[in-house]
């Protein structure tokens, strides 16, 4: 158990530390949360500039003590982290990376690393969601291509998207988890309809995507037609597994900036609030261990995480909506104000418990697939 | 970085884990633990090398690190290893005969201090400057844990005395992380046989959830006491022991609800593991010193 950083590590964190120095004041002001092709061109931006660095594949190649720093040191510098590149490089490209061919892995790794291409997720439908296998959107071969209709709901950036990691029915007959395919689907393509919907917070970060007889020629298929949810399973271990860890290093941040917003603002002498705070240390500190934890037993097996990172959803999702908690004690009137400080925060931390896999769903997962108790009920 | 077990360090556990099995194989848990018995286990556990696990290989040891010791602690909480462990543990060296278990040594902690009937010295105390003539036994929750209570707080806060001693924190968490695994695959063994309702009682989703988050917890613990004894801080050892505190309280309630009517007997093994585990999340740093000690570290800028 080694939790050092080798010399040769420290160098690249090093050199890293001294090219966001150089790097982030060149970035432009971030933009308004509700300008969609404005997030875009932030986000695909700073892509773009970690991509003429050398760093634009750390998500996915490097060694994982190498991803872990660069996740550290940008998000200590404050630099931006995935925001509309999040299905891209953390899902449906090394879902691509994995199982696509050397073909499909030309077309679509380098737009996404250079920041030209944005992702966006369609597996969720109005009557599948936790039950994701009893998708209905069907696709029909028809020549060269499939012609697919259906919906998909709650597909977070389709607004600014060109493609979207499609999940559509190919065998109606077969049982539900063997009809399934992983289709890259061109979001410019006739009869594919976006309708944004407006979220908790007030803004309109998903939407309803319908699709009318849309052509997806067969060559976008990823993995043979009807083992889409194997291919899916590879996907949402990617998510589970480390796309986490990002986040997890920006809530340590946030827990030092209420603390010290609470040292300063006398709720400081509160010890409920104190231990609070102090019990969130621990936690998200234990969740970074588990994370290099995981971390270093991918690297050694070269494949996605396995289902701990079921483990790691479950607890960090619960966490985060802890720390914008007690970030709520800590502004006191000022968590009424959507203005304040952390507000939009602790809006937005209702969602981790749902997005990516409910909490019931991890939990039915570790107990299940990891603790082998028997299906059902 | 790789923040794995080694191939010398699985083979550790797994060498430990037999060993225990051989010393403290679970039907020991029914005979009352008296001073021969407990000076016979010593000797077999110093001979072990569970003692002197950490001395230099030049003054008889083992030579090993923290990391190497917290495995061996789990696999002793896992069984429910009695006798005070890891103040004896901890006098290898520097008291006479702790090494190799010919002396039991214990350690005051707050104002308690366990098996001091049965033991040589009490930790910190070279001889008598520590009173304990006042120590009054109590009628201890735990079966296998007898304790006194001191007429006052020990003086000081030094390592042994106030038992304010971070090895001391970080060993009694590797022994909650143990309990708290093994209430956990208690659990889910007895969800997968017992049935109700023409089913096993684990494949209820009420029952499934309990033990889902059982995992969780031993999880987050085991990565906590790991990087612990890893980096040696004393910071992150405080949180270390704050979360093996929860999953092995916790952990072990929840067995005894899994257990039903059969949890809440004397017979089952899950009601000692619970006593085990209120003794050691009484012992320093408490849950409240644990979250104070994590807090003061925020919020005070570098970050
Ligand atoms: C902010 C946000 C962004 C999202 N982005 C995307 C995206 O980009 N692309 C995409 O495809 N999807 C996306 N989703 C959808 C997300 O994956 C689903 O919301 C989620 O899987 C739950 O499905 P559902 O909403 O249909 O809830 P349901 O499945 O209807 O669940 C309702 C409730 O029932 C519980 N429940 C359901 N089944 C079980 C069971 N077997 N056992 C116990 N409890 C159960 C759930 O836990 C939940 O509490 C996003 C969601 C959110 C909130």
């Amino acid at each position: 158990m080694e939790l050092t950083y080798t010399e040769e590590e420290e160098e690249f964190r090093a050199r890293l530390r001294q090219w966001l120095a150089r790097a982030l004041p060149a970035l432009p002001a971030r933009p308004d949360p509700g300008d969609w092709p404005a997030r875009r061109a932030y986000d695909t931006g700073w892509q773009r500039t970690l991509y003429e660095a050398g760093y634009g594949r750390l998500h996915w190649d490097a060694p994982p003590a190498q991803r872990l720093i660069f996740l550290e040191e940008t998000e200590r510098a404050g630099a931006p982290y995935v925001g509309a590149n999040f299905v891209g490089l953390l899902h449906a490209g090394p879902t691509i990376a994995a199982e696509g061919t050397d073909e499909q892995r030309a077309r679509w790794l380098e737009p996404v690393l250079r920041g030209d291409e944005v992702w966006c997720q369609g597996f969720s439908e109005p009557g599948a969601g936790s039950d994701l296998a009893s998708l209905r959107t069907r696709a029909v071969r028809e020549g060269d291509d499939y012609l697919v209709t259906g919906s998909k709901v709650w597909t977070s950036h389709a607004e600014i998207a060109d493609w979207c990691e499609l999940l559509v029915r190919t065998d109606p007959t077969a049982p539900k988890h063997r009809g399934i395919s992983w289709l890259a689907m061109p979001m410019d393509a006739p009869g594919v309809t976006v309708r944004p919907l407006r979220t908790l917070t007030g803004t309109a970060e998903f939407a309803e995507v319908f699709l009318d007889g849309v052509r997806v020629p067969l060559a976008n298929r990823i993995g043979a037609e009807n083992d889409g949810w194997r291919v899916t399973m590879v996907t949402l271990a990617f998510e589970r597994g480390t796309a986490f860890a990002g986040e997890v290093v920006a809530c340590r941040r946030a827990l030092e900036e209420i603390a010290a917003a609470a040292r300063a603002g006398g709720q400081w002498d509160d010890p409920v609030l104190r231990r609070t705070l102090g019990r969130l240390n621990a936690e998200f500190r234990a969740l970074w261990r588990l994370i290099q934890w995981n971390a270093s037993k991918a690297g050694a097996t070269g494949g996605p995480p396995g289902t701990g990172g079921s483990v790691l959803k479950l607890r960090y999702s619960r966490a985060r909506q802890e720390l914008y908690e007690a970030a709520a004690l800590v502004a006191g009137d000022g968590g009424l104000d959507l203005d304040g400080r952390w507000t939009a925060d602790r809006l937005t931390s209702l969602s981790y418990t749902i997005a990516a896999g409910t909490s019931q769903i991890q939990r039915n997962i570790i107990a299940e697939r990891i603790l082998g108790l028997p299906k059902g009920g | 970085m790789d923040f794995r077990l080694t191939e010398d360090q699985r083979a550790l556990r797994a060498g430990t884990r037999e060993l225990l099995a051989r010393l403290w194989p679970p039907e020991a848990l029914r005979e009352p633990v008296d001073r021969a018995r407990l000076r016979g286990l010593w000797r077999a556990l110093g001979d072990a090398g569970v003692f002197a696990l950490r001395l230099p290989e030049a003054a008889g040891g083992v030579g090993l690190g923290a990391a190497e010791a917290v495995l061996v602690f789990e696999e002793a909480g896992r069984v429910l290893l009695p006798g005070p462990l890891v103040a004896t543990h901890l006098a290898a060296g520097t008291v006479e005969g702790a090494a190799t278990g010919e002396s039991v040594v214990t350690r005051v902690d707050g104002e308690l201090v366990a098996w001091l009937e049965a033991a040589d010295r009490v930790a910190g105390d070279p001889g008598l400057d520590l009173d304990l003539t006042g120590a009054v036994p109590l009628r201890s929750v735990d079966p296998l844990t007898p304790l006194h209570r001191l007429p006052r707080p020990a003086a000081g806060g030094g390592a042994g005395a106030g038992g304010h001693d971070p090895a001391a924190a970080l060993l009694t968490a590797a022994e909650q992380l143990g309990s708290a695994a093994r209430t956990t695959e208690s659990a889910v063994r007895y969800a997968g046989e017992r049935e109700q309702f023409g089913r096993p009682v684990g494949s209820f989703q009420a029952v499934k959830h309990l033990c889902a988050e059982m995992l969780v917890r031993v999880e987050i613990a085991r990565v906590a006491v790991y990087a612990a004894a890893v980096t040696g801080d004393p910071v992150e050892i405080a949180g270390a022991k704050l979360l093996a505190d929860e999953a092995a309280v916790l952990g072990a309630r929840d067995c005894v609800q899994v257990y039903g009517g059969m949890g809440f007997t004397w017979e089952a093994e899950v009601h000692l593991h619970l006593k085990r585990a209120w003794t050691r999340a009484r012992t320093w740093p408490v849950a409240a010193a644990a979250e104070e000690i994590e807090a003061e570290t925020l919020g005070v800028g570098g970050g």
